[in-house]
């Protein structure tokens, strides 16, 4: 009984300290550039760490390390393809919408595109995304308690689920981006503390010596040498390989197309800041991704992995609890609750900006400059923001009870696919190409989202096999676990089809001067002053 | 549009634009990101196609139980880090102080 009262405490620590940071945030939350943008006055350290805390979600802390555990050297493709994503990011992206945007991902397509029809565009796109990424965070936050309380019980899950959807909305509707940046950055540091203590842990059970610890991981999975080597889960056959191949695309691409981290960039001054804040993102994640290799690696090593659930997101805690003695011992029960409420506030930090997020699309590109056309007030915008976070979150809380038993890496992978067909196509060719237009910017959005969605949809995750969301139906068409092999050459091709097919597009031409001169110089960009 | 810039921030813009400066930041600014975004696209490709294709040699043992597979992985974040930083460097050196001149520049023609 003890362990669950330690468990209960630390988690309830973690959910009043979030509580408490919203709070003294909104207290200095005035005008619609903090409540979207917190004021644009984060340092790109911070909002490094904040980038970092947005970005590294279940998916990364629970996800990577159950699939690793499970399938060995072809679960570590999501710790490069998640880093060398932000290459693409740091190159291409980040610096140059800080320049041209204000508040949302659409900011930057509309400022050379008749803004309506491209806002509803990509305010569509940025809450699909959101949605299939918040569905992750809260499936791991279901499993998660129902672990540590021991009790497999669906009504158990439900409940948690749900009170992680009131949350969010709390956290969104009150504290804004300054509430959900700085939960984000207390989440980096704890993740990062948790995360490097449990390294240390494994590592010193193998002497410091990770080819001990490989060759451990080998014996116990019982696949041998196989479980070192690429293809164990995807190397079967020719389709198998290109599901892979499929995957890591997504991965890659993903990451620049991804609107919660997008608008990230807009909290800070300059886009030196924002390219700063990139470089120590870089920093944090490439040193979180190769301690899953321990993670991973050594729950394969020291749990008995046939005990994980199918999904294997409970290989983290469950290593935790045998690098502190093992299930029973008081240093398993603290290590394994620590490590849960770490991985409970990396779940509440996400799910927060993810809100966020859609929210501000909905209030700022649908409410503000659809339906209102811009005859709005900061005050009325804010409004719809809030309100718009309580649909969003009931939503996901709703979706999230049909999804629990996907690994949660595999579902954020899901969610790249989607940003990498329909958002990253429109936002490259924006930025490089002077004859894109609206016709292809819609085409592109629209075309990459509905593939990528149809297809998952159509594929053995959803119908037609064992794990998949209705197991007992069978309407699967498409045979590729991920769709991006097919999805982001399509997403790519619409826009480039829309926009040949379109004619001459004088207005948007002409601005593309204007795009160029603000994306890499910063001149007439949104400060922290203009309001 | 969006946002209606008045015809002085227009032909500011466009005086920027035009100007020799502008087309050298321009080309500095992809002639590094475009060449790098290649590599790292074709190193990280290579990584997979290998690991699809090529298990055999991926598997075979550098050192104790540490495979070229792993190897090659672990030099998928190496290669993330230098191109960052060496990324930050040419920024630092060669974009950054073209851009703030004609930031500088477009705000004095603007508020003329």
């Amino acid at each position: 009984m003890s362990d669950q009262v330690i468990t209960s405490v630390l988690f309830l620590a973690v959910v009043a300290l979030t509580i408490g940071i919203t709070i003294w945030a909104s207290r200095q939350t005035s005008g619609a550039t903090d409540y979207y943008a917190g004021g644009r006055s984060f340092s790109g350290f911070q909002n490094g760490l904040a980038i970092s805390g947005d970005y590294m979600s279940a998916a990364s802390f629970l996800g990577i390390s159950g699939l690793i555990a499970l399938g060995g050297m072809d679960g570590f493709i999501y710790s490069i393809g998640f880093l060398v994503a932000w290459l693409v990011a740091l190159l291409l992206v980040a610096e140059l919408l800080r320049n041209s945007g204000r508040y949302t991902m659409a900011d930057q397509l509309a400022y050379r595109m008749r803004q309506r029809p491209v806002r509803m565009a990509a305010a569509s796109s940025t809450v699909v995304v959101s949605i299939f990424y918040l569905l992750a965070q809260m499936v791991g936050a279901g499993s998660l308690v129902a672990l540590l309380l021991g009790v497999d019980s669906g009504v158990l899950k439900n409940t948690t689920i749900a009170v992680v959807g009131l949350l969010m909305i709390f956290y969104v509707t009150v504290g804004g981006m300054k509430g959900t940046t700085w939960v984000q950055i207390v989440k980096a540091a704890l993740l990062m503390s948790g995360t490097l203590l449990i390294t240390v842990l494994v590592m010193a059970q193998f002497g410091f010596n990770l080819s001990d610890l490989l060759g451990a991981a080998a014996q116990n999975s019982g696949e041998g040498q196989a479980f070192l080597e690429p293809g164990l889960v995807y190397g079967s056959s020719l389709l198998t390989k290109i599901d892979f191949l499929s995957l890591a695309l997504a991965l890659v691409l993903g990451t620049a197309g991804l609107p919660h981290i997008l608008i990230r960039f807009y909290t800070v001054p300059t886009s030196r800041d924002a390219r700063v804040s990139v470089l120590w993102a870089i920093g944090l994640i490439g040193t979180f991704y190769l301690m899953t290799l321990a993670l991973g690696f050594g729950a394969a090593a020291l749990i008995d992995t046939g005990n994980l659930d199918e999904s294997g997101n409970l290989a983290s805690p469950r290593l935790a609890e045998a690098v502190g003695g093992g299930e029973g011992s008081i240093g398993g029960a603290v290590l394994l609750a620590l490590i849960s409420a770490v991985a409970f506030a990396t779940i509440l930090a996400v799910v927060a900006g993810l809100t966020l997020t859609s929210a501000s699309s909905v209030a700022h590109d649908i409410y503000a400059n659809v339906v209102k056309k811009g005859e709005v007030t900061e005050k009325q915008e804010v409004r719809v923001a809030k309100i718009a976070a309580f649909g969003i979150g009931a939503v996901a809380i709703v979706l999230s009870i049909f999804a629990q038993n996907l690994n949660i890496a595999f579902l954020v992978a899901l969610a790249f696919a989607v940003a990498a067909s329909g958002n990253v196509p429109a936002l490259l060719f924006n930025l490089f190409w002077r004859r894109f237009n609206t016709r292809g910017a819609l085409c592109a959005i629209y075309g990459g989202l509905t593939s990528a969605v149809l297809l998952v949809v159509f594929s053995p995750v959803v119908s037609g096999s064992s794990d998949a969301l209705f197991p007992g139906s069978d309407w699967a068409l498409f045979p590729l676990e991920n769709p991006g092999i097919v999805s982001i050459p399509i997403g790519f091709l619409f826009g480039w089809i829309g926009t040949v097919t379109a004619g001459p597009d004088p207005a948007a031409d002409a601005k593309y001067d204007e795009l160029e001169v603000r994306a890499l110089t910063g001149a007439g960009a949104w400060t922290a002053t203009d309001r | 549009m969006a946002e209606e810039t008045t015809p002085t921030q227009h032909s500011v813009y466009e005086r920027v634009h035009a100007s020799a400066e502008f087309q050298d930041l321009r080309k500095r600014y992809r002639g590094f990101a475009i060449p790098a975004t290649i590599t790292f696209m074709v190193w990280y490709l290579l990584f997979v196609l290998m690991s699809n294709w090529a298990p055999d040699f991926m598997g075979i043992k550098v050192l104790g139980n540490i495979n070229i597979a792993l190897v090659f992985g672990l030099l998928q974040f190496v290669s993330t880090f230098g191109i960052a930083w060496l990324y930050a460097r040419h920024a630092n050196k060669a974009l950054d102080p073209i851009a703030s001149k004609l930031n500088r520049e477009y705000d004095e023609g603007v508020h003329k």
